[in-house]
């Protein structure tokens, strides 16, 4: 049997009006953030989003539990398409899918105890919960995320920022999910931290059987925890392979770049390896480049770039790019 | 060996009685009480309160009776002193200014309190609710709250007085229908930046109800700023209501407040009563000082960045 994916994404657009500051009749200007997204996720399954600041990743994070208003296509397990739905309709599923945020303090109420922060999902979607059973599950909780339990009646800005962010994933897993949505989860933290923070996630995963969105632009992170990665730029994927596939043979000449920067922690290869330099900055995503949106940095980009939009193609290891393979030393020599 | 004894000590702390934690009130009230004109002045308003309710049971007259023998000369009879029980002198009319004083606290702090009551309800779920919402419900309500700016409110305020006659209710009414304005513009600006903070979005995420989001998530983090504003509005609630009675409008015989009072000793001070004015201005002053230190006590303790 064939298991179905868990969720699945056709065409996801998230585009904000932006006040045109002329007449109340001057059409606003658009910002496409997400610009027609494409993935399947298989339950149990992480899915690593890359890309750098402003590529869009957090938006389609965002798109998907319904915080930002979407177009397109977002198929849940059981044939409900996700975007659009009325917020009574959608409350179903926000239970099925939570959310890990970036800032660990910044996402507890400061005026509220653990508990009653960990609570909040279980008695927002079980009203018939009794208090007792509430605080039994939210000391369970608490314990596995590795949490005293006793800690129960604190208050976040008595804990440090790794352990908010457990408070954060006890409250994202309380409601036992098929989907978690981690926004960069670990860039707030210290590197021991993170690594703690990660393997949390990896050991919850494994036994709840999770789905995890991980998103970072930390490529290292990315690939430890990842089956799949997905490369994200100016709203579009460039590339979404296999793990292992993407980081020893990136065809894509942006992904190609980013692994590039990746320092390795040792001197001697770290003093031979080439960097890819890529000029410029972003695009604004008001105006983006037309074809490519990435010929614009491209040290490959040739006048195809510039007509024609490349689709994303390649069975197994997805890619778009007109001209996908690894960069030549000549071609690196001329955009230096 | 070792390690059963941390495993044991561990498994000892893990059943531990549930840990009680600091919240960021009990930080504030750390912060306060180390203020010393925050709780000196914190004392006087209690002594005020305390004067208020407990007053009438210490003075020697009535506030309703009339002392036949000083009234008419009250300039020489009617001084301050305890052989004749008026331990604040009378007025003109031989009344005992004591029970006079205490009837017009009463009258005092409760518009002060009521006005800054229904500012602190109606103005933080007013400009609470603008501002979560957003969009053309928060323009359509505070463009609302603009106009009613716009109109001068003591000539409304007088306006009402004379139209549907001078009584307790309707001053109620005028202070409560302005007092909440500038609460709900201070909410509203506060709601907008706590609007976007990542707890808001996690409730959000979560499914949590608008109206529940407004009560148990921004409501909480404003009260600071709203328990400032609402100590510094009392004195405001009381200058304005002091103000209307000055002009002969507020409060109606035989009820008093402390600015009818303060007028009447004013108009006669020119022969030789002076006590008249004073006693009502001395608890008038200490009062509107003690909440003003209170209210800044408040905001130092409550928003530690600031200082």
């Amino acid at each position: 049997m064939i298991t179905k994916p868990l969720i699945s994404a056709r065409d996801l657009r998230v585009t904000f009006e932006l006040p045109s500051g002329g007449m109340p009749w001057t059409p606003p200007r658009l910002l496409q953030a997400v610009g027609g997204v494409d993935f399947d996720l298989m339950p149990g399954e992480t899915l690593g989003i890359v890309g750098e600041s402003g590529s869009g990743k957090s938006t389609l994070a965002r798109a998907l539990i319904g915080l930002v208003p979407a177009t397109g296509q977002a198929q849940w397990q059981d044939g409900t398409n996700l975007i659009g739905l009325s917020p009574r309709k959608m409350l179903k599923y926000r239970s099925e899918i939570q959310m890990v945020f970036q800032d660990p303090l910044a996402s507890l109420n400061p005026r509220m105890t653990v508990g009653q922060i960990i609570a909040e999902p279980l008695t927002t979607h079980h009203k018939g919960l009794s208090r007792d059973e509430v605080k039994r599950r939210v000391k369970d909780m608490m314990d596995r995320v590795g949490l005293l339990p006793n800690q129960i009646n604190r208050y976040p800005h008595e804990f440090s920022g790794g352990q908010c962010q457990r408070i954060g994933i006890a409250r994202a897993l309380i409601v036992q999910p098929k989907l978690v949505i981690c926004d960069e989860p670990v860039s707030a933290l210290d590197v021991s931290i993170q690594a703690q923070v990660i393997n949390l996630l990896a050991e919850l995963q494994r036994d709840l059987g999770l789905a995890l969105i991980f998103i970072a632009h930390d490529l290292s992170v990315v690939k430890h925890i990842s089956d799949r990665v997905l490369v994200m730029y100016l709203g579009r994927v460039m590339e979404l392979a296999q793990a292992e596939s993407l980081y020893a043979d990136p065809r894509h000449p942006y992904t190609q770049a980013l692994l590039s920067a990746v320092p390795i922690p040792d001197p001697q290869l770290e003093r031979q390896k080439r960097m890819i330099p890529l000029k410029g900055e972003l695009p604004s995503p008001m105006n983006p480049p037309s074809g490519c949106v990435f010929r614009t940095r491209c040290p490959r980009a040739q006048e195809l770039c510039a007509r024609e939009r490349p689709v994303l193609e390649g069975g197994a290891h997805l890619c778009a790019c007109h001209f996908p393979g690894k960069l030549m030393a000549e071609e690196l020599a001329k955009s230096a | 060996m070792i390690d059963t004894q941390q495993m044991q000590s561990l498994a000892a702390r893990m059943t531990e009685a549930e840990v009680k934690g600091r919240s960021p009130w009990a930080d504030a009230r750390r912060r306060f009480r180390r203020n010393k004109a925050a709780m000196v002045s914190l004392v006087i308003l209690i002594l005020v309160a305390l004067f208020a309710i407990f007053g009438n049971s210490l003075a020697g007259w009535s506030n309703e009776e009339m002392d036949f023998e000083v009234m008419g000369n009250a300039a020489t009879m009617g001084m301050p002193s305890f052989a004749n029980g008026h331990y604040f002198g009378t007025d003109d009319l031989g009344r005992d200014l004591f029970s006079r004083t205490v009837q017009g606290t009463q009258v005092s702090l409760m518009v002060g309190l009521i006005g800054a009551g229904i500012a602190v309800i109606v103005g933080t779920l007013y400009g609470a609710t603008a501002g979560y919402v957003g969009g053309r419900t928060d323009a359509i309500m505070m463009r609302t709250v603009d106009i009613l700016l716009a109109i001068p409110y003591m000539f409304v305020l007088i306006l009402l007085l004379v139209i549907f006659g001078r009584s307790m209710s309707m001053l109620f009414l005028g202070i409560g229908l302005i007092s909440w304005l500038e609460m709900s513009r201070i909410v509203r600006g506060q709601t907008l930046s706590l609007k976007n903070r990542e707890f808001i979005e996690a409730a959000r995420a979560t499914g949590v109800p608008g109206w529940k989001i407004i009560i148990r998530h921004i409501v909480p983090n404003l009260l600071g700023v709203v328990a400032v504003y609402a100590t510094l509005l009392v004195p405001l609630m009381i200058l304005s209501e002091s103000f209307i009675s000055f002009l002969g409008l507020g409060v109606q015989e035989p009820l008093t407040s402390w600015g009818a009072l303060i007028s009447e000793g004013a108009g006669t001070m020119n022969y030789g009563t002076l006590w008249q004015l004073i006693f009502p201005l001395f608890f008038f002053c200490i009062t509107l000082f003690a909440f003003f230190f209170v209210g800044d006590g408040l905001r130092d303790a409550l928003d530690p960045k600031d200082r």
